[in-house]
């Protein structure tokens, strides 16, 4: 709770010094879980300003909007979501100028979905002591491990620096980066080609094509989606048949690979919680092994290795022989 | 009304799936859906909701109905028949169960349309009364009694045992069906149901929404509404995906399209979401062009204009699916509080 | 089995004329040679080319024809542009009617009536003058105001000059944008030549055309003293079913396709103008 106070404080003396003109963080929601993005305009509507364990959504892709306006805006920034932004700054996405970073330490966020998931039902209040959650239902207290309930995103973490801020409150750049993401991608790879096709048909085909990953993604920001075209001659709301569910999801990975800096939102934001973020760090597994070792979005000025040609790039045969032999 | 014990439902739904497609709530890949029943299948009548509502029995996300064929200067066209299959959906939910009578509004008015009316002719609905709702559920504000769904065969988990009552001829032909396998209950077991009942309506009473106030939207002025200035808060984070849309009972918003399958052409019509950027884009012309129109759009049609245009009935049954769907936490009942002015 | 209303059926194009640079009439019949359906003037129908798209045409031709029906079709689309690419003899689909029409029966008989035309806007109003003439003792004295850009954008302009112009009672007064060579009529906006001509309160007027122009003609003659109860117009909006069920033609509370396209304008100004 502290922490949420020092962060509207600081922005609340930003927004009256005439550092920034408004600012983009959390609105208290309805219940304890469902705080909303919100632009905080007064001193006022900051009086809704939350900041806790529910504050999944990345901010960052607000900014291509928000920054297109008059003034400065403050965007309150995660460790992990300031690489999401360092890439949209990388692509002249969003004007640098026209932002102010507020870089806000994270200690991990909760899924609401996981707790539920439990059985537990009727939610009305969670306690958090950074162990166990302690949660108020209309049927009585449940308790949970808290590393039961963490959003999937966050079970690997990059750590706590923040590759890119004005100004940093409550951060923690110390923290250590924890976990291994590429475990279950080293899984799949594993698998027969026949158990890896069962494994995606059987998340893929839940997909009800809402579109959610694409539009939360901040990678994700043409103009105008290929899927949205009319004229394209892809039907972006429903599958005409199974192959077109398969190939929206992996056509989407591709053309976020090198920029994807994995932030999770498309997983956080399935409503079918598909791990969309697995095919994204495929892609990472690989260009880091093709490329060698890249972060997108650790620097706001970084070329993918997609994208850039060097004599030392590993030759088609390699690729070749290397997909060959999975 | 019947009863049959717990531990007998496989053969139940053996006899059901015997006869008739027979679709439960089912878990897949971690998800709860309505999905074909097979012998093995994880049932998960406990589970309060599929994550999809089961509206895609009778008015599937994508459905073709015609083909053509194109040679030089001539065309053929094959209309599809609509689909004829006899089928159950057993373990509705209540507001799930009134969301049909609101699709029915919209496609079985005339003109009636054939695919969606062929499907809920052949359809029988077994509903299930929820022993276990959620703080996000809100059907007793729409007038929707989770404890006494409509249907054609209710259902409720009482104890041990599941306890049937028919409500239509459908659902007393299908209960006839199924009489080597339920008992008459009795007048303990008839106890025992109407106290499970109470149980229900108390946590009912308990939950957050249940009061909600509607008062508002009763007889709303749609221009007042529409002008309202809160439209632009409200709908500040909106991604402009189709989750609500796409996860909701009653949106029913559908697109027209053709594919080429390379040998025809196959029409088919698909869900659409009026939060889709170019859902009302035509040829050099939009009238929504900022994603707070396409917002308000929803949640007017929902709360004002289909009410206005059927009895005062709104296009919402409270099911709470976009309250825990929407990735950024924005959803109905936080319009109504904001438009109502409430908090 | 029930009739899938969402399935169209046959149309031969028989005929294409070019009216415009960018506007075509087509002449449509079914496959026996008959006229496909009867419409009442200001109806619509679904027009398609398998594979391309289907889009909603507002009918051309009066009822009164027992022949064909027409449709005056602008370039503008992906549809549009393979539409003007059709020879005669080659087959659409085609189905309807939809909408509501304009009151030719009950409100417009035996009162004066002003048309007010824009550019493409003539196609649907065509039918109601026509359908007018047809049945020429039942209505009152006919006014027809109608411009666009230049004098080779005015849309069935053989017809105006030879048939209309010529009529009983009709008074015909055309107008394009800019001044042009060979051009003696009169030059200027639609709104300002219809307070210029300042007709009688008491007549009844009908509007289509551009957004724009049809805003600023309304004011104009509710200037002039017109009530608005007085003046219908017919709006346009993407379609998709035709019968009020896709929910993509929605003004608030109303849907074009079915409670449309032809509204008065006091109704409309009770609903949203998102349009």
């Amino acid at each position: 709770m502290q922490r949420a106070e020092m962060i509207k404080a600081k922005i609340l003396e930003l927004m009256q010094n005439k550092t920034v003109d408004r600012a983009i963080g959390w609105k208290r929601g309805e219940f304890f879980y469902d705080n909303s993005p919100a632009v905080f305009e007064t001193p006022e509507e900051l009086e809704d300003f939350v900041y806790d364990s529910f504050c999944g959504a990345n901010l960052s892709k607000y900014l291509v909007k928000e920054a297109k306006k008059d003034g400065k805006v403050l965007v309150c920034i995660k460790p992990c979501d300031s690489y999401s932004l360092n890439q949209l700054l990388t692509e002249h996405r969003v004007d640098r100028s026209k932002i102010y970073v507020l870089g806000i330490g994270c200690d991990g966020m909760l899924d609401i979905e996981l707790i539920r998931a439990k059985g537990i039902k009727g939610i009305t209040a969670v306690k958090d002591d950074g162990e166990t959650l302690t949660v108020d239902t209309v049927y009585g207290e449940r308790t949970l491990p808290r590393s039961e309930a963490i959003l999937g995103r966050c079970t690997v973490c990059k750590g706590g620096k923040h590759v890119i801020f004005d100004e940093l409150v409550c951060a923690d750049e110390e923290k250590e980066a924890r976990g291994d993401r590429f475990e279950k991608v080293s899984e799949l790879e594993a698998m027969t080609d026949d158990e890896r096709f069962a494994f995606w048909r059987s998340e893929l085909s839940k997909c009800i094509r809402c579109n959610a990953c694409r539009n939360a993604c901040p990678a994700c920001t043409c103009e105008k989606c290929v899927f949205d075209n009319d004229a394209s001659g892809y039907a972006s709301k429903a599958n005409s048949d199974t192959f077109e569910e398969n190939m929206f999801h992996i056509i989407r990975a591709f053309h976020v690979a090198g920029r994807c800096t994995d932030c999770g939102e498309c997983s956080r934001v399935c409503p079918e919680k598909i791990p969309l973020h697995l095919l994204n760090r495929k892609f990472i597994k690989d260009i880091n092994e093709l490329y060698g070792e890249y972060q997108a979005g650790e620097t706001d000025n970084g070329r993918s290795p997609v994208t850039n040609f060097t004599k030392t790039d590993a030759e088609p045969s390699v690729i070749y022989e290397r997909g060959g032999k999975n | 009304m019947l009863k049959i014990s717990l531990s007998k439902l496989d053969s139940l739904f053996e006899l059901i799936g015997s006869e008739k497609t027979l679709y439960l709530p089912i878990e897949k890949a971690g998800q709860v859906q309505f999905y074909q029943y097979e012998k093995g299948a994880k049932v998960r009548l406990d589970a309060l909701q599929t994550v999809k509502s089961p509206k895609d029995l009778f008015f599937p996300q994508s459905e073709c109905y015609a083909r053509f064929q194109v040679k030089q200067n001539n065309i053929s066209i094959e209309a599809i028949a609509p689909c004829d299959d006899k089928f159950v959906i057993f373990g509705v939910r209540a507001c799930d169960a009134k969301s049909f009578e609101l699709l029915d509004r919209v496609f079985l008015s005339e003109p009636v349309d054939a695919m969606y009316r062929s499907r809920r002719e052949n359809g029988v609905v077994v509903t299930l009364s929820c022993n276990e709702p959620e703080e996000t559920c809100f059907c007793k504000a729409l007038g929707i009694d989770a404890a006494a769904p409509a249907g054609d065969v209710s259902a409720a988990i009482v104890g041990d045992e599941l306890m049937m009552e028919a409500r239509t001829e459908k659902g007393k032909e299908l209960c006839e069906k199924l009489a080597a396998l339920l008992t008459e209950a009795d007048s303990k077991d008839i106890e025992a149901y109407e106290n499970n009942k109470k149980a229900i309506t108390e946590i009912i009473n308990k939950l957050p929404y249940s009061d909600l106030d509607m008062s508002a939207f009763e007889n709303a002025n749609e221009l007042e509404m529409f002008k309202s200035d809160k439209w632009e808060e409200l709908s500040e984070a909106c991604l402009g995906c189709g989750t609500c849309t796409f996860v909701c009972p009653t949106c029913q918003c559908y697109d027209i399209r053709d594919f080429d399958t390379g040998s025809g052409v196959t029409r088919f019509r698909c869900w659409d979401s009026c939060m889709y950027s170019e859902f009302t884009q035509a040829a050099g012309h939009n009238p929504r062009t900022t994603q707070m129109e396409r917002f308000r759009q929803r949640f007017m049609h929902k709360l004002v204009y289909f009410p206005k245009n059927n009895d005062g009935e709104y296009s919402c049954v409270g099911c709470g699916r976009c309250l825990k769907k929407c990735p950024v936490s924005l959803n109905i009942v936080k319009v109504i509080k904001g438009l109502g002015g409430n908090k | 089995m029930a009739e899938n209303v969402l399935v169209p059926v046959l149309g031969v194009v028989t005929d294409v004329r070019v009216d415009t640079p960018d506007v075509k009439t087509f002449r449509v019949v079914a496959p026996d040679g008959k006229k496909p359906f009867e419409h009442i003037p200001g109806q619509c129908a679904m027009l398609s080319i398998p594979g391309v798209g289907e889009a909603m045409f507002s009918i051309t031709s009066s009822p009164t024809n027992r022949e064909f029906m027409e449709f005056s079709i602008k370039k503008c689309g992906c549809l549009t542009s393979w539409l003007h690419l059709m020879e005669a003899g080659q087959q659409i689909t085609i189905r309807g009617p939809y909408g509501n029409g304009f009151p030719v029966e009950s409100d417009f008989k035996h009162k004066d009536l002003v048309f007010v035309a824009g550019g493409i806007g003539l196609a649907p109003l065509r039918s109601v003058i026509n359908y007018c003439r047809d049945n020429r003792a039942n209505y009152g004295h006919i006014d027809i105001v109608y411009g666009s850009r230049s004098a080779d954008d005015l849309v069935d302009y053989p017809e105006i000059v030879n048939e209309w112009v010529k009529g009983e009672d009709i008074n015909v007064y055309l107008t394009i944008d800019r001044p042009q060579e060979g051009w003696d009529g009169h030059v200027g906006f639609v709104p300002n030549y219809v307070k210029e001509l300042g007709f009688d309160v008491n007549k009844t007027v009908i509007i289509c055309g551009p957004p724009i122009m049809i805003k600023f003609t309304l004011a104009g003659l509710v200037e002039l003293g017109f009530d608005k109860q007085q003046v219908y117009t017919t709006m346009e909006m993407r379609m998709k079913c035709g019968i009020g069920k896709c929910g993509r033609c929605n003004i608030g509370s109303k849907y074009i396709c079915k409670d449309g396209p032809v509204f008065r304008c006091d109704q409309l100004e009770q609903l949203p103008a998102e349009y």
